[in-house]
């Protein structure tokens, strides 16, 4: 307990961040390992990550129980005639659950893709090339950045009614693959890229095309993994658009479906429950696997690139 | 003729290089046109498509009576306008909004801030304390605010019981006027304060470690560094996550749709709720779009304030 450990100052912190707790302690004022401020601080860590899980952990201990445990007072942890996983076969054979997660793959697949492909195409073109034009497009851009989701929707939906695509995929995904402040994610790195490097292709007879597919797409797999990620996740979990243009459970996503199955289920709780679980489940799996990537990803889109 | 004479002044060489050059920067110009337009035509088309044109239209069907038959689009002038500005509902919205923002983001800031310095510290088991605070944010809205309507359930809620464990009595607290609010702002901190929490801890891991070390041989301790070095070398984070949040705040509906519905009695509704219903409700697309445009104002005035706020604050 109160063994001092003399300070490192050449540890880096970024190994410290990433769990060694002694040289933390001591790192960076050769403070003793367990001071009553250090031990105020780790008690609120593990207080508030608790008091964070709490929500899911009830949700998911919820969808174990029976019905009638479920609606069982008083409130308890364990019920008494144990648990089972009536609520997930009942939702996943019942329910559209399944469905929607296809649904749901399919769309915000498709957005990723497309909006990769057109917003990277525009970003180099206004990073790289001189054509007439280009700076009140890239102002146009900018400035359209401003423009809250909620005041186009029922523009929006209009125009879908118009070319007769309510209750279609096209009419879910078409709205979301414009990203402004991904485009604009986008150019400032490539922005970044040495222009020796397309210089040189370009002196050997490369088409701009050429290099935008073979020389700074290679090198931007970072930046695209970042601005997938921020999509994929986006388009996820979108609710506002989805919900105002399907009506059609069959082509519901997750997220929309979800807040038919509340009136559906009524006060089956547990299977309320279970199928919020379901929903929740394929992200938090994505996550576990590849925190690192999404971590990342969030911190560089995450102020539009700023 | 001014051009001219300017050729003749620079010199019989320059006039030559540039009579040989212009023709092939011109050209070589046009080309650039020709394919930087080729390689912006997807993004142009649907910017223009599902951003511009419904902007446009948008702002044209506030003027109109038009409704989801595509009946009475009679031009109104001011009329929706003017409706709108005289609706209770309307300012009652707006209120709420406002009112959402500003209980919501002071917590999502300073929630998230003590969030990054905890985990920050370097304990053990860093991937289980950034999933705990981060994982929330990977739901989607409608899945975050069934675990809460769950929470809150006045008989068989955890949080009634818990509160009930420390001798508190319970609410009903999504259907109380007076603790519906809350009860939402309280979903949506633990929803989102994740988001804010990782930017901040980016920030925290691009301090120079220098400065730590130089402080330390100079005897500062750590809760000195903290307010010494960390709290100032966030601030430029915190401007942006502030901003950020105000703006996400302005634009909520989601959790509360899904939760109150608005309710208790309009007491929740925010104003983005009052776009949807009188659209897709009340099927008056005209009505709709003249809250719309009100509601963008407002969007517009608040960032132009912080932009002028950030840039006198880089300034000084």
């Amino acid at each position: 307990m109160t063994t001092t450990v003399a300070p490192r100052p050449h540890a880096g912190y970024k190994s410290a961040a990433r769990g060694r707790f002694a040289q933390a302690a001591n790192l960076r004022t050769g403070e003793k390992f367990l001071s009553p401020g250090r031990i105020v601080a780790i008690v609120a860590l593990v207080v508030m990550a608790f008091a964070w899980l709490l929500p899911f952990l009830w949700a998911v201990v919820t969808s174990f129980k029976s019905e009638t445990s479920a609606a069982a007072t008083p409130v308890s942890w364990f019920p008494k005639d144990g648990f089972n996983v009536d609520a997930y076969t009942n939702v996943l054979r019942e329910g559209n659950i399944p469905l929607w997660t296809w649904n749901s793959l399919l769309t915000a697949t498709a957005i990723t893709l497309l909006t990769l492909v057109v917003s990277s195409l525009a970003a180099y073109a206004l990073a790289r090339i001189d054509f007439r034009g280009r700076r009140w497009l890239f102002w146009l851009i900018i400035a359209s950045i401003i423009v809250p989701p909620p005041v186009l929707i029922v523009p929006l939906f209009y125009e879908m009614l118009t070319l007769n695509l309510v209750d279609t995929y096209w009419a879910i995904i078409l709205p979301q693959l414009v990203a402004p402040a991904m485009v604009f994610v986008l150019m400032k790195f490539f922005q970044q890229v040495p222009i020796e490097l397309e210089d040189a292709a370009r002196i050997d007879g490369a088409g701009r095309l050429r290099v935008f597919w073979s020389i700074v797409l290679p090198l931007s797999r970072p930046i695209l993994a970042a601005v997938g990620i921020f999509v994929f996740i986006a388009a996820w979990n979108n609710f506002l658009w989805p919900f105002i243009i399907t009506s059609d459970a069959s082509l519901m996503t997750l997220p929309v479906g979800l807040q038919t199955v509340k009136s559906a289920y009524g006060l089956q709780y547990a299977q309320t429950m279970a199928s919020a679980v379901l929903a929740a489940l394929p992200l938090i799996v994505v996550f576990l696997f590849f925190q690192r990537q999404i971590i990342r990803g969030f911190s560089t889109t995450g102020f539009g690139g700023q | 003729m001014s051009s001219a004479a300017l050729d003749i002044g620079a010199g019989a060489r320059a006039a030559r290089a540039a009579a040989a050059d212009q023709p092939r920067i011109r050209t070589q110009r046009s080309r650039d046109t020709r394919i930087g337009w080729l390689f912006v035509a997807p993004f142009v088309v649907v910017f223009a498509m599902f951003l511009v044109w419904p902007l446009v239209h948008g702002f044209y069907l506030s003027f109109t009576g038009e409704s989801i038959t595509g009946a009475g689009g009679d031009f109104l002038g001011f009329a929706n306008y003017i409706e709108a500005l005289k609706d209770p509902i309307m300012w009652r919205s707006m209120l709420n909004t406002a009112w959402f923002t500003v209980l919501s983001t002071i917590p999502l800031v300073i929630v998230a801030l003590v969030m990054a310095l905890l985990v920050f510290q370097g304990l053990p088991g860093q991937w289980l304390w950034r999933l705990s605070f981060f994982m929330p944010f990977l739901m989607a809205s409608t899945v975050a605010a069934q675990f809460w309507i769950w929470m809150y359930n006045p008989q068989l809620g955890l949080v009634n019981y818990l509160l009930g464990a420390v001798g508190i009595e319970g609410q009903a607290w999504l259907q109380d006027p007076t603790w519906a609010m809350l009860a939402v702002v309280v979903e949506t901190l633990w929803w989102t304060v994740g988001f804010n929490f990782l930017l901040y801890l980016t920030a925290l891991q691009n301090i120079p470690e220098q400065q730590y070390e130089a402080s330390a041989l100079d005897g500062a301790g750590r809760w000195r560094q903290v307010r010494s070095i960390t709290i100032p070398q966030l601030g430029p984070t915190t401007v942006l996550i502030v901003i950020l949040q105000i703006l996400a705040s302005l634009k909520v509906f989601d959790q509360i749709y899904v939760m109150t519905n608005g309710g208790p009695g309009g007491v929740t509704r925010p104003v983005v709720q009052y776009i949807f219903e009188s659209g897709f409700t009340g099927y008056r697309f005209g009505y709709a779009s003249s809250i719309a445009y009100i509601f963008f104002a407002v969007i517009v005035i608040v960032s132009l304030v912080q932009v002028r706020f950030t840039m006198r604050r880089s300034e000084s």
